[in-house]
Parts: C-alpha cells; structure tokens; sequence
C-alpha cells in the first residue's frame, strides 16, 4: 500500500494545537534510514513539540492534538485505531534530563524486554549486556549492576536510559536535548554513542547546541515559530542556508 | 513487518491491563460517592423524621430552649446544646487563632529554619494526642483547677474548660494552614517592606497579616470546624447540663455531648431518639457551611 | 510607643506564645507519662478489665485496638489507594474531578461522630453486623479513607513525571506504568503517610462508642477460631477498645481507680502514638536511603 507521497518513516502535514494555539504548522518530513537528523531553533520553536508527537507521547496531554499523519512502513501512526502504546517500543525516547527508573541498573534495562515477553533469565542477561555495551556503559557498570541506577553519575545516567531505550530494539531513536545538562566529557560520550548508533537505527535530535548539530548529524532542520523554514544536508544547512532567517539563527548561535 | 494495530500479544495485553487498572480505581471513586450519598441520605432521612413523623416543630427544636424530651408535656428544644456548641467552638479559636498565627511567624518570620525544625515536630504530635486523652487531662487537671481558681465556686466543668480544651487540639489545624501560608508568600514582599524602613512588625502587621488574610480564616474556620464536630473530649469537661450557658463558668452542653450520651439510651425509632438524628443533621449541615465558607475565602485568596 | 518598641513587644509575644504551645505539650506528655508509666505494669497490660472494682488491666482493650486497626486498614489501604490513584493519574481536569475532589473534601470534614452514626444506623442495625469490630472497623475506614486518598494522591504526584515518560516510551501500559514504575517511588511517602493515619485511626473513639461497641466479651486467647464467639478474631464480636474504655470509665464505669486506670491507659495510647510518628520518620528515611544510595538491591 506503500505509494510514492509517503516517506518510508515521515510526516505529512502534522500539526500540533494546544487549545487553539498551533505550536507545530503541517510539517512534512522524511527522516531517511541510517541517518542522524537534527532539529534546531530557538525556545519555543516547537521542535520538542513535534519530537514529541512522533511516538504520540502528547497523547498524554489533555489539552494537545495531533493532526496530520506519521508514515511508519506505509501505516499512519497517527490514526486513531494505531495502538499508540505498541508503536512506542518501536520509537525509543530519550530525555534532556536523565530519568533512570528507581531500580537496579540490571532491573533498568530488562524491565522494558520482561515485560514484552522476554522470561529466560539468560536471554535477558544477554539483552542487558548487549544494551549496555552498545550505549558505551558495559565496562563502567558490569560489576555493580544489582546497584541502584540513581548512584550512577548524571553522564551514565543518560547513557543507562539510552541503553533501555535499545534494550527493546526500537527502529527509531528520538532524543530531546540529550546532552544539554551534562558536562563536557559526558557530552563527548553520547555524542560517540550517536554516530556510532546511527549504524543500526534512524535517529532524530532536539538539539540547541549548533557545534553538536554539526558534528553528528547527517541533516537538519530549521524550526521556527511552529514552521518548517529550512531542511537541508547538514553540511550544506551549516555553510551556505537557502533562507535568511536560518542563516540569523545559525550565526547568532555559532558567535 | 509487525502490524501496530495487529493481534500480537502485547496488544491485547497491555488493553487488558489498563482495563483492569482504570475498573480497578474507577470503583475506589464510585465508593466514595456511594458512601457519602448513604451518610447525608440515612442521616437526612433519620433527622428530618423527628419534623415530619413526630411531628416535632422545627421552630421550637432549633429555636426552644427548654430541653426535656420525656414525659406528656415533651418539649424538644435543642437551642441550648446548638448555642453550647457554638459558644465553645467559637471561644477555641478566639484562644487557638492567634495563638496559633504567633505559632505559624515564629516558624516563618522570628527564627526562620530552627524555629521550624522545634515547633513542627510539637504541632504533629499535638495532632496526634488522642480526643479521649485530651478529654482525660482537662478532666484531671483542668478541671480541679479552674474549680480551684474560683475559690471553689464552680465545680470547673463548664464552658471555660471545653472551650480551652479545644483550643488546644485545634491549635495543630490552623498553626499548620497558617505556618503554609507563610511559607508560600514570595520573599520580594517582605524585602520591599523592609526596604522602606518598616520594622519586622510593621511588615508582619501591614504587608504580611492583610496579604494572608484569607488563608489565615480558612485555617480557623477549619479550627472551628473541627471543634464544632468534637464529641468526646468536650463532653469529658462541659458538664452536661442541658440549658443556655449564662457565663464561662457553668456547665453546658453540645450537639455532639448530647448525642454521645443519649443515642444508646433511648430506643430506636423513638421521638428520643430521632430528635438525636436531627442533631446529627444540624452538624452534617454545618459541615457543609463551613466547607462552603472555607471555598469562599479560597477563591478570594485567588484574586 | 515608637515603632522600634512595639517591634520588640510583638517579637516578645510571638516568642512567648511559641514557647507556651511548646510548654503545654510538654506538660501533656509529662503528666500522661509521669501518671500513666507508674501504673503500668506486664499485669496491667495483660488482664482483663474490672466493671466495678478496682485492679483491672487493659489486656482485651489493648488487643482490640490492635485488631480493629488491622482490620481497619485491611480496607482503607486498597480503596484509598484505587482513590489516590484515580485522582493523581486518571482523573482529567474537569467538572467531575473537582466534583470528587468536593467528596473528598466533605467526606473529611465530617465530624467523626457523625460516622459512627451512619456505621450504627446501616451496618450495626440495618446490615445486622450488631456492635462488632467489622461495624467499627468499617466505620473507622470511612473516617480514614479521605486521608488515604490525600495521601496516595500526593505521594503519587510527587513522583517526577519523566518517570512515567519513560514507561510510556518504553511501550509499557499505563497500569504496569502506576504499578512498577511510580508506585515504588511512591512507596515511601506513602507508607509515612499511612503509618501517621494508622497512629490516628488507633487514638479514634467517637466513632467507634456506636458501631464496635463499649463491652468486650469475655475472651479465649487459645481459640484462634473466627467463628467462635470467645475467639479474640471473631469480627462480629464486639469490642471495646482503648480509647473508648478511657471514656466510658470517666463517664460511664463505676470503678473506685478509674484515674489510675485512665492515666496508664492514656499513656500506653500516647506512647503508641509516639511509636507510630516515629517509625514513619525511620521508615521514611530508611528507605528514601535504600533506593538513592549504592547499595545492592534486587
């Protein structure tokens, strides 16, 4: 049923209302695979809005609504009868702040592959050393992973919640401000961690930080006051944006 | 490709899931109606019975000041315990109030951090003292000694010892709405008194008192509620007698002391005993009163 | 007077009446505790009370406040939970919500004699359950279920909300969210707040004079049976419990040493009370401390 107009993972003319208020405008998209796509744009531009509604998560918000589709494999993720709840292990979600659960770090990773159905102790061993290693966090945790995740650092932390995000094998990874609140050599880390993810799965990032953009995305996308302005190559966005505004933005940030 | 709106496992699992969650809580909600519907329907129907089965005034039981429930010429007069009740719920907060507002500035204003750290901890257990224990110690000690005090002229159960009875259990209510209160005042207000030359009573009199005004009612109108509604302590130390107090020194009764000590002495069904209900009706509607009043001052506190 | 003088007058007074509600709790709990301890003794605390002379113990009154708090919070605990947790997750911000939130409201401010009213009319008399520990125990639920609702709610609400975002992106259903994220968070709090409303619910009377009655039968602490009338566990038994045995030998009881018996009773009923407050605090900490700190944990 797959036609042409429809992006392989995409949207098409998603809007977000909060009340009346449109704080996301009919964005059309197409986040290709194996690529890191970034989106930029000042406070309130609507780029964590519309992070947001890719794995329907302001579904939880009273006042939000969702209009427009999100083509996943030639299904409307937006439609009413998709289970939002389903499609959510499929679209991993990481935080700007680190959100480990209260529990072990073990219990951290094969909470999430338990509960869909994973029993063998051994299978989930495995999913837990596999999650922690992709995320770059095996070698700092193997010894202590009965430990509570709250006593890791805020750097582990983040990288713990991006190997739960994996630990469900999702396709898509969304991640809003993934570094903005940690230090400098952490931020490193899961900058790695990104390119490197980026092997295996589609990757969109909520960033404000134009030197992050820069260095670990394949594209990007300009936000502004609920618009799509500009969605280029990285490279190509970075040093010579089709659009005035864009090219403001990008040189206020980067001075 | 797995289908998201397909027939795997999870769906139907975690829809059975929140099935099960939102029946679960939903029926906590539902009882909680059903449960204060059967209180205000069972005491209403019991408590109006006495005006349209016994044919009682509702006149004479609200405004009559004679009490005397048996015999031919049976007169149910309920003021006396309906003014008894106020009379002693209202001298508690004129003791408790500003007591308790002095309580809430040391807390907040005197020695802020430390004075919250000592005076906490007091009021919580304050709280926690049992009715019947408070009930005990101003029967054992209140009483003998306001008896004392007057040279042995009052007997010390009355109106003087209730209402200083309740003024201490209700003293944790408005300390704890007042000392809540405070702690939610923006520090900018205190700072731009101060900045004006005002001395820290000047600002706790003119800018901090007028600002909190709502909520500091609220916190007695609570404080009144509560001793309004207090059966066993009161009843320990008022006397018991059934007429209109004529000064703090005689004995009294309440609406809550009257039922305590009648409602398994006389016989279902009876006038007696309706008359009992009707009481009970009168403090269910006072509950409501004051809720009502509580909601007013809450809304003012918004604008 | 100037401004400087009347600063310090107030200051004064403010200090003096902080220092006064200071003095009178000390005052209550020295004089409870001065009175009571000298007539507590293991006799005391074990044997059965005297209807008209002295000597008598608080053994079954002391048994049945325990009970009846058990069996009270048998039922308020699960109801008030579901409630607290209606109210924290489910409920949207509407008409109906504010509308419970009133019930809640209400149903807290009733005075609790007015409860036990309504447990004497419906479950003593018109359910036929007579003067029994499940008739009080059933009323003390009502007097606690509010307060367990504020409770759940509150502690509920204070669990940081990118907890429950990271359920939900991890494709978990909301109530395995409630149940193994948030509820384990909450935990602390809310065993805290349920050990404070236990230590309420143990010093409550006046609802209990007309639904578990004022005379405990008499008791065989050999017969475990709950169907047998002597069997301390039978619930359509009824039973009188500390507070209530306070009360009635100041009011009603003809015993020659009601003062003796009422100090050390008060006593045993504030140190209960002194208990409860204090393992909240412990409890609370201790396990705000198990789950932030390294170590193990399964």
């Amino acid at each position: 049923m797959q036609t042409s107009t429809q992006p392989r993972f995409g949207t098409e003319e998603l809007s977000v209302f909060y009340g009346t208020h449109e704080a996301v405008k009919k964005i059309n998209m197409e986040f290709p695979e194996k690529s890191v796509t970034a989106l930029i744009g000042p406070s309130g531009c609507g780029k964590s809005t519309f992070l947001r509604s890719l794995n329907r998560m302001n579904d939880e918000i009273a006042s939000a609504r969702v209009t427009g589709r999100i083509w996943m494999d030639g299904e409307d993720l937006n439609d009413r009868d998709t289970d939002a709840v389903t499609l959510r292990q499929k679209i991993g979600m990481v935080w700007q702040r680190p959100n480990p659960f209260y529990k072990s770090i073990y219990e951290n990773i094969a909470f999430g592959p338990r509960y869909h159905g994973t029993r063998s102790k051994k299978k989930l061993d495995e999913i837990v050393e596999q999650s922690l290693r992709r995320a770059a966090l095996w070698d700092e945790v193997k010894d202590r992973l009965k430990e509570s995740a709250l006593s890791l650092s805020g750097g582990q932390q983040q990288r713990l919640c991006i190997a739960r995000a994996l630990s469900v094998s999702p396709q898509i990874l969304l991640l809003d401000e993934p570094a903005s609140a940690l230090d400098p050599v952490s931020t490193g880390k899961v900058e790695e961690l990104v390119i490197e993810l980026k092997k295996e799965l589609r990757i969109v990032i909520v960033t404000h930080n134009m030197q992050q953009a820069a260095r670990v995305s394949d594209y990007t996308a300009y936000f502004y006051l609920g618009n799509l302005v500009e969605h280029d190559d990285t490279t190509r966005l970075f040093s010579n944006p089709a659009n005035q505004m864009t090219q403001e933005y990008i040189m206020g940030r980067f001075g | 490709m797995e289908n998201n709106k397909g027939s795997a496992g999870g769906f139907a699992r975690h829809r059975r899931e929140d099935l099960i969650g939102k029946t679960y809580t939903y029926i906590c909600v539902l009882l909680l109606i059903i449960v204060i519907t059967a209180i205000v329907y069972f005491v209403a129907s019991k408590g109006l019975a006495t005006f349209i089965t016994d044919g009682v005034s509702p006149v004479e039981f609200l405004f009559g000041t004679h009490w005397n429930p048996v015999g031919d010429n049976a007169s149910f007069g309920a003021l006396p315990f309906i003014a008894g009740s106020f009379i002693v719920s209202l001298l508690a907060a004129l003791i408790a109030g500003p007591l308790s507002i002095c309580a809430a500035l040391f807390m907040t204003e005197i020695v802020p951090g430390k004075g919250k750290r000592i005076l906490q901890p007091v009021i919580e257990l304050l709280s926690g003292i049992p009715s019947v224990v408070y009930g005990f110690i101003g029967l054992t000690v209140l009483v003998p000694f306001i008896s004392a005090l007057t040279g042995g002229d009052s007997i010390g159960y009355g109106v003087a010892a209730g209402a200083l009875v309740l003024s201490v259990m209700i003293l944790p209510t408005i300390t704890s709405i007042a000392a809540d209160a405070l702690a939610s005042l923006p520090r900018g207000l205190r700072e731009a008194s101060y900045a004006l030359g005002a001395t820290r009573w000047q600002t706790i009199y003119r800018v901090i008192l007028p600002t909190l005004a709502p909520s500091l009612w609220t916190g007695i109108i609570l404080g009144i509620a509560r001793a309004f509604g207090e059966a066993l302590a009161v009843q320990m130390v008022i006397g018991n007698a059934p007429f209109i107090p004529k000064s703090l020194l005689t004995s009294a009764s309440t609406l809550t002391s009257v039922i305590t000590l009648n409602m398994t002495n006389t016989s279902t069904g009876s006038v007696q005993n309706n008359v009992l209900w009707s009481m009970a009706l009168m403090l269910l509607f006072m509950t409501f009163v004051f809720i009502i009043v509580v909601r007013l001052l809450q809304r003012r506190n918004k604008l | 007077m100037n401004a400087k003088t009347a600063d310090k007058v107030a200051t004064g007074v403010i200090i003096f009446f902080a220092v006064l509600i200071v003095a009178i709790l000390g005052g209550l709990l020295g004089y409870i505790l001065v009175r009571g301890l000298s007539h507590i003794s293991w006799d005391f605390l074990t044997s059965p009370s005297q209807n008209f002379k002295a000597g008598g113990g608080i053994g079954p009154q002391l048994f049945n406040s325990l009970f009846l708090l058990v069996l009270t919070m048998i039922i308020t605990v699960p109801i008030g939970l579901g409630g607290g947790i209606y109210m924290s997750e489910y409920a949207k911000d509407n008409k109906l919500t504010g509308f419970i939130r009133l019930v809640v409201e209400v149903l807290s401010s009733f005075p609790s004699i007015v409860v036990g009213l309504f447990g004497l009319l419906l479950f003593v008399n018109t359910f036929g359950l007579g003067y029994s520990l499940l008739s009080g125990a059933i009323a003390l639920a009502i007097f606690n279920l509010p307060l367990m609702v504020r409770i759940t709610e509150q502690s509920f609400r204070a669990v940081p909300r990118e907890q429950k975002e990271a359920g939900l992106a991890l494709g978990l259903s909301k109530w395995k969210i409630i149940t193994s994220i948030l509820l384990p968070v909450a935990l602390p709090s809310l065993i805290t707040g349920t050990i404070l409303a236990a230590g309420r619910v143990f010093g409550e009377a006046a609802a209990l004079l007309f639904t578990s009655g004022m005379t405990t039968p008499p008791l065989d602490f050999g017969d475990w049976n709950p169907l047998h009338p002597r069997s301390p566990i039978n619930p359509l038994r009824s039973a009188e419990t500390l507070a209530v045995h306070i009360w009635k030998v100041n009011s009603e009881a003809r015993i020659p040493d009601a003062k003796e018996v009422s100090a050390g009773a008060s006593a045993v009923l504030v140190i209960m009370v002194l208990i409860f407050n204090l393992i909240a605090r412990w409890f609370g900490r201790f396990v705000y401390r198990r789950i932030t700190a390294s170590k193990r944990m399964d």
